[in-house]
């Protein structure tokens, strides 16, 4: 009775409510004020950017005076293909799959367990392990690495301490990947990228996996599939656009970085040196320009592959 | 009767033998004993946390039971993962797998089983057409309407030719007319193919028109089991009685002032007559004054939901008869042979 007979009046007719009225008929232009903001940032500042760096690959630079000579030309992409520069991309490329693939595999139990069984507590632990290693600086934790990969650093007195020596001299005596110390060696680059990286791949990882509606597994057993059979149908197939999707990250990031390569492995040199180098000391803009452009192709090229495998189809 | 009639001669399609499902301190089924004969269209009835889905993912082998045996045609099922079961489930949200196409969905079982692309699609295209959906083979489930995902998921289950159908609430999320045609569908199909449905439901029409027996389940524990014409007749406890079509529940004291007996009785709404002023009711009926405080439209019918000295009562009465609208004065009038004693609580 008493909420029959009360008047409630009309909420104040402010100005705000005014604007609100206006954006509220007009959808198109609501959107449009939403959408400016960041159409100028990724119009402008980003893809200009990137475009005027494609640009500048098309230029070259004059040997002798040491100036950009701003007439197109595929000469600078030629330089690539020089057995030397080759080289780099080659080994900068299997060095980004390598540890894209290691980060999968060990990646995929972590975000499994997060998915599907850590609940409460155990899930912002999670969240909290995972996200941790993001808050302190990257040098810091590359110039941590490198000591507990040095020769006479942590792994390696431990591996005394528990006489696995002999295995880990195994692993440096092994061809290319190896060196005279892990600091030194493909082995510790890698390791230093993989755990860099590696929040980037479990969180998309786990985000597809908790999409996955636990009956859909039921269903999988329900029809007669075994857990491996149910892993390799229904699951997996199901994470593949976030395995993507951090494959994306972990593969990029190493294609790109420069700092980690400075720091830690053999002394040649992999591709985002090479741009650092190019565009300072060498003062060659349009080499590194045309070096900047691989990993745009190389991710182009995967993510084609990718799509023709059927990685997205459960988008 | 069922049961017994057939335990005799064969084991039964499933039987629950003492079993219990605990969740931390909570019993999800308590203590069940129950049988559910071969090619039986069996309903297992409740509200929402009343233990029938637990049941249901018993037999699937979803869960394990906390204590008690399961057995399906007599083999004991302890141990064994729900994919080594003969059993097979059409899942509440139907479980389609995303990434494949219906044909792929309903080949799944038989995939898995090894059997040869050729043999299993024909399989797969009989499947669809049993369920009345040839012709969708290469869509995929998310462009299916929900009525269409439901057959896929029927066909899925019956392509592995289960001995036991399971079905969790699988007309729940279709409306009223697909409902009504799926129940109808249903049964033929149990009747063609001459399987063992368990159905699981929270809507007593719905198991009161498919099945050929119902167990009621309340707090986890098995209430009532028989007949759907038995559990809407004779209710043995009130839960029952109101549960399964709203029945009006006497209270013992009111049914001794009416019959002499101290017992609570159930009262079905469309055994009320609304009497016509002036008209007289038959010899042995009893006559109850009241006030009319609801009148809900049902199309053939009306219920009437009438304040009176023993409490409310609703009566069902055709559309065209007794008060249209709240407010008024009515007389009902009932027989003393529709109130039907419960033994039960």
């Amino acid at each position: 009775m008493t909420l029959a007979a009360a008047t409630i009046g009309e909420p104040r007719n402010s100005w705000l409510r005014r604007i609100s009225d206006v954006l509220t008929a007009r959808r198109g232009f609501f959107l449009l004020l939403l959408l400016i903001p960041p159409l100028l940032w990724l119009g402008v500042v980003y893809l200009g950017s990137l475009f005027a760096l494609l640009a500048e690959s098309f230029f070259s630079l004059d040997d002798f005076s040491g100036i950009v000579v701003r007439q197109p030309t595929l000469a600078t992409y030629a330089e690539l293909f020089r057995p030397a520069n080759f080289d780099i991309i080659v080994r900068t490329t299997l060095i980004a799959a390598t540890v894209t693939i290691l980060s999968i595999v060990v990646a995929f139990p972590i975000a499994y367990y997060a998915a599907r069984y850590a609940r409460g507590r155990a899930k912002a632990a999670f969240y909290l392990a995972v996200m941790m290693p993001l808050w302190s600086s990257y040098l810091v934790k590359v110039y941590a690495w490198k000591l507990l990969l040095a020769k006479e650093g942590v792994i390696g007195w431990v591996m005394n301490a528990i006489g696995a020596t002999p295995i880990l001299n195994a692993a440096l005596a092994t061809p290319v990947i190896g060196g005279p110390a892990l600091s030194t060696s493909y082995i510790g680059m890698v390791l230093v990228f993989m755990y860099l990286w590696i929040p980037y791949m479990i969180l998309p990882v786990q985000a597809a996996l908790e999409r996955v509606p636990g009956s859909l597994i039921e269903a999988s057993g329900d029809l007669g599939a075994n857990p491996g059979q149910t892993f390799r149908t229904v699951i997996l197939p199901l994470a593949l656009p976030g395995v993507v999707a951090g494959a994306i990250f972990t593969f990029s990031l190493t294609l790109g970085d420069y700092i980690v390569p400075e720091i830690v492995g053999p002394s040649s040199l992999i591709l985002g040196q090479v741009v650092y180098v190019q565009q300072g000391t060498a003062g060659n803009i349009p080499l590194a320009a045309a070096f900047s452009v691989v990993p745009i192709l190389v991710m182009g090229v995967l993510l084609t592959i990718a799509k023709r495998t059927g990685a997205f189809d459960a988008l | 009767m069922v049961a017994d009639m057939t335990a005799a001669t064969a084991p039964a399609a499933a039987s629950f033998r003492g079993v219990s499902r605990l969740f931390g301190d909570v019993r999800a089924v308590d203590r069940l004993d129950l049988d559910v004969a071969p090619g039986e269209f069996f309903a297992m009835l409740g509200p929402s946390g009343s233990g029938k889905t637990t049941c249901l993912r018993l037999i699937a082998g979803f869960e394990q039971p906390s204590e008690g045996e399961i057995s399906i045609f007599g083999e004991p099922m302890a141990g064994v993962p729900a994919y080594r079961r003969p059993v097979n489930t059409v899942f509440q949200d139907y479980a389609l797998f995303p990434h494949m196409n219906v044909l792929a969905n309903v080949c799944y079982g038989l995939t898995i089983r090894g059997v040869a692309r050729e043999e299993r699609e024909k399989l797969g295209r009989e499947a669809l057409a049993l369920v009345k959906l040839a012709g969708m083979e290469a869509r995929k489930p998310g462009q299916l309407s929900g009525g269409q995902r439901q057959r896929v998921a029927l066909a899925r289950a019956l392509v592995v030719r289960p001995k036991v159908l399971l079905l969790d609430e699988p007309l729940g999320a279709l409306d009223l007319k697909l409902r009504e045609e799926m129940q109808g569908e249903l049964k033929s199909l149990h009747r063609r193919l001459g399987l063992t449905f368990v159905f699981v439901t929270h809507d007593q029409g719905e198991a009161l028109s498919m099945a050929d027996r119902v167990a009621v389940f309340n707090e986890g524990r098995l209430v009532q089991v028989g007949a759907p014409d038995e559990i809407y007749e004779r209710p043995q406890t009130r839960f029952v009685a109101d549960f399964v079509g709203g029945s009006n529940v006497i209270e013992p004291e009111t049914t001794r002032a009416w019959i002499g007996v101290a017992k609570a009785a159930s009262l079905r709404p469309e055994k009320i007559a609304v009497l016509a002023d002036g008209a007289t009711a038959s010899g042995d009926a009893v006559v109850i004054v009241g006030t009319v405080s609801e009148v809900l439209y049902h199309g053939a019918t009306k219920r009437i939901e009438v304040a009176t000295d023993v409490g409310r009562l609703v009566a069902a009465v055709p559309a065209r008869e007794g008060p249209a609208v709240a407010g008024g004065g009515v007389r009902l009038a009932f027989s003393r042979d529709a109130l039907h004693l419960m033994d039960g609580p």
